[in-house]
């Protein structure tokens, strides 16, 4: 395989978010940069959803383990703030990965993000947007929860940030 | 710019987040109700991360890892205020305990995400962002329960007249203050207060509840230069308890 940012970011499609199996690294946005030298040297950049995401830690060996398991051993994986992560990072491909996994995707905004938005989310089974909050904070740092006035069914959403 | 004042203003960001984070998570099992449970234990963990987050910026400053700086200082080596450190109450204290400081934290960062200390901007620009739903939930809770029953605005007005005087202590300016603002770091403490005060009061004003006279009250300073109450050092000893048994266990 020849060394270029394109071919380190199909192999990194293999590495998925350990919380949402259905999402890969790429898709959710955490990736922000892919760096070869003419030595050859891979620098792969990495930023937080969550600063107190647990799984992030876990992610950034998984990219090592994955790099290494493509014979690229001369590599430096790091976690910056550089470019921080947001929630319009995640691409339309993860978005509607998220969705067929049961978590609402979060709404695209513009600059500023108002919470208000989080109070009719659209329900990911049923389509509905007579959903109603119940609570900012889930069962992870990046999901919130509501409830689908319609089919009747909680779901989480994956919290716009 | 003066590194020392760097270390100060990251010292105490870093503290107020690991301790307050530290009292979220004793709710852990013990919320009112499962929602509340799930909220505090969730804004704890991201306490803790943000706390880490300023403490990898002071290890980039050579100061020792963050576990170390964690785990291993005593009370007296601590800068956050004393807000943080009081202990949990019942809900009623620790709701305003958390709409007090989160409405602080926020102006914080936001004014943070301005400084020209490149490495502070980057980390509060993407922190403020998180700290939003800690505010919501803070400020949603506040308006609910302050214009509920007669025992819950109770409660809440006697847990804000406690607390006052220690939100106040937040504001304590430090010995660099003037240097971090000439030098573009910081807003200072004074200018998060007044912006802070609008904030509260428009939360405040939608419910039954009523600020006490700021003029009147005598703020609780001291925390920032390692003077606390005495319910830190217990908190320290609880925090620290596993990670002392074998400080160089790899987890």
């Amino acid at each position: 395989m020849e060394l270029t940012k394109e071919n380190i970011l199909t192999l990194l499609e293999e590495v998925k978010d350990p919380e949402i199996p259905v999402l890969s690294l790429v898709d959710l946005g955490v990736i922000t940069g892919v760096d070869i030298s003419e030595e050859g040297h891979v620098t792969v950049n990495m930023t937080p959803t969550f600063a107190g995401c647990p799984a992030m830690d876990y992610m950034k060996k998984d990219v090592e383990r994955i790099l290494e398991k493509h014979g690229i051993t001369n590599h430096t994986v790091t976690m910056t703030f550089d470019k921080p992560w947001d929630s319009n990072k995640l691409t339309e491909k993860g978005r509607q990965h998220l969705k067929e996994f049961g978590l609402a995707p979060p709404p695209k905004y513009d600059l500023i993000l108002d919470l208000d938005i989080l109070e009719h989310v659209k329900c990911p089974y049923c389509d509905s947007e007579n959903t109603d909050l119940r609570t900012p904070f889930g069962p992870t740092l990046c999901r919130s929860m509501h409830y689908c006035n319609d089919c009747r069914q909680m779901f989480e959403q994956f919290k716009p940030l | 710019m003066n590194e020392l004042a760097i270390k100060d203003l990251l010292y105490k960001l870093a503290d107020d987040q690991l301790i307050l984070g530290h009292r979220n998570s004793e709710w852990t099992g013990f919320g009112p109700i499962l929602e509340e449970d799930i909220a505090f234990s969730s804004m704890a963990q991201d306490k803790i991360g943000h706390s880490l987050a300023f403490y990898t910026l002071l290890q980039e400053l050579g100061e020792a890892d963050p576990d170390t700086v964690a785990f291993t200082r005593n009370a007296n080596q601590f800068h956050n205020s004393q807000l943080v450190e009081l202990p949990n109450g019942e809900y009623d204290f620790s709701l305003i305990r958390h709409f007090l400081y989160d409405n602080a934290e926020i102006i914080r960062f936001e004014m943070l995400s301005q400084s020209s200390y490149e490495p502070i901007a980057k980390v509060a620009t993407k922190l403020k962002g998180e700290v939003k739903y800690h505010v919501l939930h803070a400020n949603t809770w506040i308006k609910n329960l302050g214009t509920s029953t007669e025992e819950a605005i109770l409660r809440l007005q006697a847990s804000l007249n406690e607390a006052i005087p220690y939100a106040l202590g937040m504001f304590e300016p430090s010995q660099y203050e003037q240097e971090l603002i000439e030098a573009g770091v910081y807003a200072g403490e004074e200018a998060v207060k007044v912006e802070w005060l609008k904030r509260i009061q428009a939360v405040i004003e939608k419910t039954d509840l009523k600020l006490p006279d700021l003029n009147t009250i005598e703020p609780k300073f001291g925390g920032r230069h390692g003077e606390h109450t005495e319910h830190l050092q217990p908190l320290l000893d609880e925090m620290a308890e596993v990670f002392k048994i074998d400080p160089t266990a790899e987890w």
